[in-house]
């Protein structure tokens, strides 16, 4: 940083030296070789030792698409083998970069242990839905878009996680926005006929669980973890009372929500696979694909993200700068409800077109594993939300064929990827700073 | 811009922390604010600076009066600050932490980051700093994020700049610079308020000091006062600031510490391959700038630390390895750096704070219950003895000054028989009557023939006390020095220079 000339006397050096990068170590992880090396077992176990035999076919489009696929009929056992295989030659990959930490460039490493894993990932699914629905077709198509339905509520909440976590308040209260969310927009559009004021009657019924949130909070210092669960509680009591106790005894009028259809829009919805996934769906779902892309941008380039991050990770360097951290919390945190209670519409709006009681059933937990699972950012915390979907729905579609695997244990599963996606399997998480710290001033 | 604080007061309940001050600081002009930790600086400036608001007094510039209702007001007015603690967002860039809270936005306030990055370009390189706009702030060295906390500042056309402690961080050879960059400034014609208690620094720069004790304006002084005149006024009597002590007379090798490596939490070396080693009856002082693997060393001598290697053997046995309750029993004393997370329970009074250590016997403890009487009168007995002022031995830790507290963890980890005494920052934050008597405790034990290690980053310290000084950088040892080395050999080596005097320094101790 500096050099010492002959009199003793100190000058700065001239070039650049003084704004050196700290020199960062690389860490060697193992998690993702030991993750692959475990499904490789498993993938033994399932294919090669207990392998069943028969045909199993996949669907890749409906008998009324514009442009037909042809199915694609497998021999279960065979691919069972082959993909065993490629599973080893992946695993040994990932192991062959992890010992190379540290002499292959990180960037270069990363993109080859990510790459694996997503191949690895897909090929397996391959191979187990083979494996599993022998005999059977499997409908390709009807798998991803029950993965998206039942993603979308997850997808809402986890951006309305991301939105409040990033500000600096744990939204633990998610499931009790979703909750409040469903019953106003399931009573409000039975009673005005118009799902769209539903839509409306949602955001607001979720801004209300965060203004309690968002009061205890910051204005009054409670710990924001208790204040959350304690409002799920509430909600969860509150919407079961009034839907007994109101709801059941109209329902006609109280409880028959007209539905948003869906919209094929046109062009994108014939292409095959994606099309009827992504595109022919209802409104809320393109709400939600517009909202994903807003909080990415927002967060990211805009002087509301930059503002909002700020206050998230260093309060007081916020407030030093003229930024009212109490109040950047306090609206963020509402319109971080007001999100997640969309999602709560999509139960009542779309889904099922009444409220039923506790009908969220935990989905606003899920959507906080996957905020975390996201490491708060927006699109990965949307694709950990199609992650838990998807093994929601491949449950679901094991059930309806009758798989060999226990149903009991196919609940679990959406648990399961949960519980291993927060335990870090995937990488460090680490959240804003100061999330979950009520910022007090002086 | 000329600023005039005219009886500003400030009070926390009962307590008031300014209490009628003037103060006058012209354009073009340094002004020093010199006072004790807790006189009430910080406060005056966070007043200044619309952190706080006044419960008395008026805030003029160029002779107008301001209202701040928050920083941002005092910002928009000119005044830019220099936080003790960095005001900067670590996972932000250079660029984003700049820009922060003023930012200039497109359609639908899209950032215009590229404007942002060259208006950090252009300061930096009118003061020859030459930082990254794109470098995130969190991987800057602490000296480069400072000078973004000043880049922070004059993106605002800050008039009136108000550095707070800004040395504390810095080597002195940092310090060095920044002084010249503050200088600079003052050639720009902006006014500039300096907040220190380090009193070498004040005579560099000043062109006028105003000294601030217990939230009142005692006295202003000129830069060619001594030392000692200045210490006299903000202590409000006239202190010795030297340590007096004998030449050491080293006996037996007692702490023997070699190929010592301890990995923090990532992995990472914070300590990296450390050996010395240090006999009865002298002190070693450890010298470096903050975070450079010291507290880790400390904490591995009493068995802290996880993920340690290497070998530390006092009076011949290992205790690499061993228990915390083992290093205590063989004789080691720690003071801990951080005395009111890790040296006292604040919640506990003086008495149950003075026995943590030996709650597993007698005579403190017999059958499991605590003897009150005995501890009691232990704890009178030390109170006198160390000198502690507080209502009683049963006033809460948190209810006492710092110097008190640090007396409390003194009396608790002198009160042993003791083969090793380990004491990390006992001074800081503490007001100088402490100080003095911390460092007259030291020296007595060293001279009782216990051999202490004391960790300092304030090279005064470091030298008043040490018979020999080490100096950390990056977790290494650059080198183990005599007491009388220049400081400016020591400067240097905390910014990582090995000397050349290291090896005759060694050669020294091994012999």
């Amino acid at each position: 940083m500096s050099a010492h000339n002959n009199n003793g006397v100190v000058t700065p050096a001239a070039d650049a030296a003084i704004s050196e990068v700290l020199e960062k170590k690389e860490l060697r992880s193992w998690k993702a070789a030991i993750a692959l090396g475990v499904f490789s077992l498993v993938s033994i176990l399932l294919f090669l030792v207990f392998p069943r035999h028969g045909e199993t076919g996949f669907r890749w489009s409906n008998k009324d698409d514009l442009i037909s696929l042809p199915t694609w009929n497998t021999d279960a056992a065979l691919t069972g083998q082959v993909v065993t295989v490629l599973l080893i030659i992946l695993t040994a990959v990932v192991v062959w970069a992890t010992l190379k930490t540290g002499t292959l460039i990180p960037r270069t490493r990363r993109i080859i242990v990510t790459a694996a894993v997503i191949v690895f990932a897909v090929a397996f699914m391959v191979a187990f839905l083979a494996w599993a629905m022998v005999g059977n077709n499997v409908p390709v198509t009807g798998l991803l878009l029950g993965t998206v339905s039942l993603s979308v509520p997850l997808i809402f909440g986890a951006m309305g996680g991301v939105i409040s976590e990033r500000v600096g308040v744990v939204n633990v209260a998610i499931e009790g926005q979703l909750l409040a969310g469903a019953f106003c927009s399931a009573m409000v559009a039975s009673l005005t006929g118009s799902p769209w004021v539903g839509l409306l009657a949602a955001m607001v019924a979720g801004v209300l669980v965060s203004f309690v949130l968002a009061a205890f909070a910051i204005k009054y210092l409670v710990d924001q973890v208790i204040v959350g669960v304690v409002l799920n509680v509430l909600v969860t009591g509150l919407t079961s009372f009034l839907y007994s106790s109101v709801l059941t005894k109209d329902a006609a009028t109280l409880n028959t929500a007209p539905r948003l259809s869906p919209v094929a829009i046109p062009g994108l919805s014939e292409i095959p696979v994606i099309g009827p996934v992504l595109f022919n769906q209802s409104a809320l779902v393109y709400v939600m694909y517009i909202v994903v892309a807003l909080v990415f941008l927002g967060l990211f380039k805009t002087r509301w993200g930059l503002r909002l991050r700020a206050v998230g990770e260093h309060p007081k360097a916020a407030d030093t700068v003229g930024i009212n951290v109490a109040r950047t919390r306090f609206w963020n945190v509402s319109l971080a409800g007001a999100i997640a209670g969309l999602g709560g519409a999509y139960f009542t709006l779309v889904s099922v077109g009444s409220f039923q009681k506790e009908m969220v059933a935990g989905a606003g937990f899920i959507a906080l594993a996957a905020v975390i699972f996201g490491r708060w950012d927006p699109i990965r915390a949307t694709l950990a939300a199609l992650l838990f979907g998807f093994a929601s729905n491949l449950q679901n579609v094991l059930a309806a064929v009758g798989s060999p695997v226990p149903s009991e244990f196919m609940l679990m599963l959406p648990y399961v990827v949960t519980i291993l996606a927060v335990a870090g399997l995937v990488g460090q998480s680490v959240g804003p700073a100061a999330s979950g710290k009520p910022y007090i001033k002086g | 811009m000329k600023l005039e604080l005219r009886g500003i007061t400030k009070k926390f309940g009962a307590f008031t922390a300014n209490d009628r001050i003037n103060l006058v600081v012209e354009p073009g002009q340094i002004h020093c604010l010199l006072g004790e930790n807790g006189a009430g600086k910080s406060t005056l400036m966070n007043v200044l600076y619309g952190l706080y608001q006044a419960d008395g007094g008026e805030i003029l510039l160029d002779d107008e009066v301001q209202q701040f209702a928050g920083p941002g007001d005092a910002m928009r007015a000119g005044i830019g600050m220099v936080h003790q603690h960095f005001m900067l967002v670590p996972v932000f860039t250079v660029a984003e932490n700049v820009i922060l809270g003023h930012e200039q936005a497109g359609f639908a306030g899209v950032l215009k980051m590229k404007e942002a990055r060259a208006r950090v370009r252009e300061i930096s390189a009118r003061f020859g700093f030459d930082v990254d706009p794109d470098a995130r702030v969190g991987d800057l060295p602490v000296g480069v994020q400072q000078r973004v906390e000043i880049i922070k500042a004059l993106s605002q056309d800050a008039r009136v700049l108000v550095f707070d402690e800004p040395t504390a961080v810095l080597t002195p050879q940092e310090t060095d610079e920044l002084m010249a960059i503050m200088q600079q400034l003052r050639a720009e014609g902006r006014s500039i308020v300096f907040i220190t208690h380090k009193l070498r620094e004040v005579r560099e720069v000043a062109d006028a000091i105003t000294v601030i004790r217990l939230g009142k304006i005692v006295g202003e002084a000129d830069p060619t006062a001594s030392n000692a005149e200045l210490a006299a006024l903000m202590v409000g009597r006239s202190v010795d600031l030297t340590v007096h002590k004998e030449p050491a007379k080293p006996g037996s090798e007692v702490l023997k510490v070699s190929g010592l490596t301890v990995l923090d939490e990532n992995g990472l070396k914070v300590v990296n391959d450390v050996s010395f080693s240090l006999r009865q009856g002298e002190i070693l002082a450890i010298a470096g700038v903050q975070g450079n693997g010291q507290t880790e060393l400390t904490e591995a001598l009493l068995g802290l630390q996880q993920k340690v290697s290497g070998s530390i053997t006092l009076n011949g046995s290992e205790i690499l390895g061993t228990s915390v309750r083992s290093i205590l029993d063989a004789g080691v004393g720690f003071v801990p750096e951080d005395r009111n997370r890790d040296g006292l329970i604040a919640e506990f009074t003086i008495a149950e704070n003075l026995m943590l250590d030996r709650s597993t016997g007698a005579p403190f403890v017999k059958a499991g219950s605590v003897q009150r009487e005995y501890r009691d009168a232990f704890a009178t007995e030390k109170r006198t003895e160390f000198d502690i002022r507080s209502g009683s031995i049963n006033s809460f830790a948190s209810e006492l000054s710092g110097g008190n507290q640090q007396k409390v963890v003194l009396a608790r980890e002198l009160s042993r028989d003791l083969a090793l005494f380990v004491a990390a920052q006992p001074t800081r934050g503490i007001d100088v009557g402490s100080i003095e008597f911390v460092h007259k405790r030291m020296v007595a034990t060293r001279d009782a023939g216990v051999p202490v290690i004391v960790v300092s980053t304030e090279l005064d310290e470091v030298v008043a006390l040490a018979d020999r000084i080490a100096v950390m950088y990056r977790g290494e040892i650059v080198g183990i020095v005599p007491a009388n080395t220049p400081r400016e050999v020591l400067g240097l080596m905390m910014a990582g220079e090995r000397h050349a005097e290291e090896t005759d320094a060694s050669a020294e101790v091994s012999a």
